[in-house]
């Protein structure tokens, strides 16, 4: 009994093990392969200039307008995300608290726009786009891009809020604040490496979609100055540039794609210092 | 050590307490019903609450103490499954029916639970918040009102070179008295205490329990406890709760001795 018992143990050991480091193992291959393809196309060139004549045939120039695209349309929708989002979550915690069957159908709604496949958002963005009389823009980009991340930011911050004890709650109005003050004050402030998380969540996932921008933020080799201008984006960068039958090109699609990884890299552990930092007053 | 607490602090509303108030009940409970969908938690509650007195209630656990402490500052209305109807008149204000600023009312009491739950920001700040929240700004004031506070509770010696440090690395002991003291610094007249001491280390409990019979010269206390020695040891006045009723009521060393009913004799015999 005790031997199966130790057998049992080591292969179950073996196999969780197996799993958790397979994980790291497709993460660390994935960056491997997009480096290795994209090193001979990687360049300093390539993040200060602008596509040149040609530049698709494999002619000079770089990928800086999709770059600041890309930049653009991520932290603008995730401003917008945070702007809807954040009410959104505090509003379900505080004031649905004692509803909660409301509560359990705004998080089901929720959980299935977080579903919904990006180019469907593409699709609709077109669709809200052209009704709007607006073209192919910055900000119909922003838009589009901010109905897809705001479900994310909403139920990620939820999430966090909804495992904040009743007890917290209770501190805070028996001394006197009002449900405003508890949720921007006390609430926010408890949950803010979920904050963090939500945030980081929502735009690795904005600035790495390439379907809900297709048809809504166009594509352009120039930097747009105005918010009515169409804006490129690295994942279409990528997409265009992987489709040529030109070898060169194809290795600058990798590059582009190692550029997009490394930006997604920073924000990852600038948020993560950020969270550590403003989350020593954590109760735990 | 408690002298200074006397002194009023210009600009902040000083409980004045006048020689007719002073023998009056603050609270005055008249036909409070709790319900949690069919079960009937408090069962027609009638109950006054005398003056700057120890008031315990004692029961067993889940008689309803606890829910009966929360009605008193309204945070039944955190939970939904309770429905609450009857009066609860705090100083002649009817609590439950009142179109008053219910967080006006709230700062009336201050709320002490079975675990510390510092609010997540400095040690500092956790007192600060409620003074704050009376639309006090001014800096020194509010320096004054944090010190004297945390000297009340015994605090200030172990605090003072760390005031801006975050309120969790605190010891339990130490955040439960910041939970008084932060409670205390808003002036309230009623101090609700639901088994504060139960997280507690028994040193820690000590302190609590001492503050307590301090502080009972200035404020109203109602402490929510299961042990009865706690309750020997602390009570000017004794409820005894028995599933959602008050069994037995009146003075701790009368009650104790002389039990009218058999669940009382057998709560103190078989309880402890």
């Amino acid at each position: 009994m005790n031997r199966l018992k130790r057998i049992e143990e080591a292969i179950f050991r073996i196999f969780t093990g197996l799993a958790a480091y397979s994980v790291i193992a497709i993460l660390a291959f994935i960056i491997c392969i997009i480096f290795m393809k994209g090193f001979n196309a990687l360049s300093f060139e390539m993040i200060i200039h602008v596509p040149k004549g040609g530049y698709y045939y494999g002619g000079e120039g770089g990928v800086l307008n999709a770059i600041v695209g890309s930049l653009y349309i991520a932290f603008g929708a995730t401003i917008m995300a945070v702007i809807i989002g954040v009410p959104a979550a505090l509003y379900i915690n505080v004031h649905l608290i004692r509803r909660k069957k409301t509560q359990n159908t705004i998080r089901y709604f929720l959980d299935a726009l977080w579903g919904i496949p990006s180019i469907v958002y593409g699709a609709f963005g077109f669709t809200l786009m052209l009704y709007l009389g607006m073209h192919a823009s910055l900000l119909a980009g922003i838009i589009t891009v901010a109905l897809l991340i705001t479900p994310i930011m909403v139920r990620t911050f939820d999430e966090v809020l909804s495992t904040i004890p009743k007890g917290l709650h209770e501190a805070s109005l028996a001394l006197g604040s009002t449900k405003t003050e508890m949720a921007f004050k006390i609430l926010f402030k408890q949950g803010f490496s979920g904050f963090i998380t939500a945030v980081l969540l929502s735009f690795g996932r904005g600035i790495g979609d390439a379907a809900s921008v297709l048809f809504t933020a166009g594509y352009t080799d120039l930097i747009p100055v105005n918010l009515d201008e169409p804006a490129a984006t690295l994942p279409l960068a990528i997409f265009f540039q992987l489709s040529s039958p030109i070898p060169e090109v194809r290795d600058r699609a990798f590059a582009a794609a190692a550029l997009l990884t490394i930006i997604i890299l920073i924000i990852s552990i600038g948020a993560r210092y950020l969270s550590k930092k403003f989350s020593v007053t954590t109760i735990k | 050590m408690y002298r200074e607490n006397i002194i009023p602090i210009p600009g902040q509303v000083q409980a004045e307490t006048t020689p007719d108030q002073m023998l009056s009940n603050i609270i005055k409970i008249e036909n409070l019903n709790v319900y949690a969908g069919h079960q009937h938690i408090l069962k027609n509650i009638n109950l006054e609450i005398p003056r700057n007195k120890v008031t315990v209630l004692l029961g067993p656990s889940g008689c309803g103490k606890t829910t009966l402490l929360k009605c008193m500052n309204r945070l039944t209305e955190l939970y939904k499954e309770l429905k609450v109807s009857g009066h609860i008149y705090i100083e002649d204000d009817d609590i439950l029916n009142s179109n008053r600023n219910i967080a006006s009312l709230r700062q009336k009491m201050g709320l002490l639970s079975q675990r510390p739950f510092p609010l997540p920001v400095s040690i500092y700040k956790n007192v600060a918040y409620g003074i704050k929240l009376k639309g006090i700004r001014d800096r020194k004031l509010i320096d004054y009102s944090v010190e004297r506070n945390l000297r009340e509770v015994g605090l200030w010696n172990e605090v003072k070179d760390r005031l801006n440090s975050p309120a969790s690395g605190l010891s339990i002991g130490q955040q439960q008295r910041l939970c008084l003291a932060r409670g205390l610094a808003v002036k309230p007249r009623i101090i609700l205490a639901d088994e504060p001491t139960s997280a507690l280390d028994p040193i820690s409990s000590k302190i609590i329990e001492n503050l307590f019979k301090e502080m009972k010269k200035h404020y109203t206390i109602i402490l929510v406890t299961h042990i009865m020695r706690q309750a020997v040891r602390l009570a000017d006045h004794v409820v005894f709760m028995y599933y959602g009723e008050i069994i037995e009521q009146g003075n701790p060393k009368k009650l104790f001795k002389n039990p009218q009913t058999e669940k009382l004799r057998k709560y103190i015999t078989e309880g402890n």
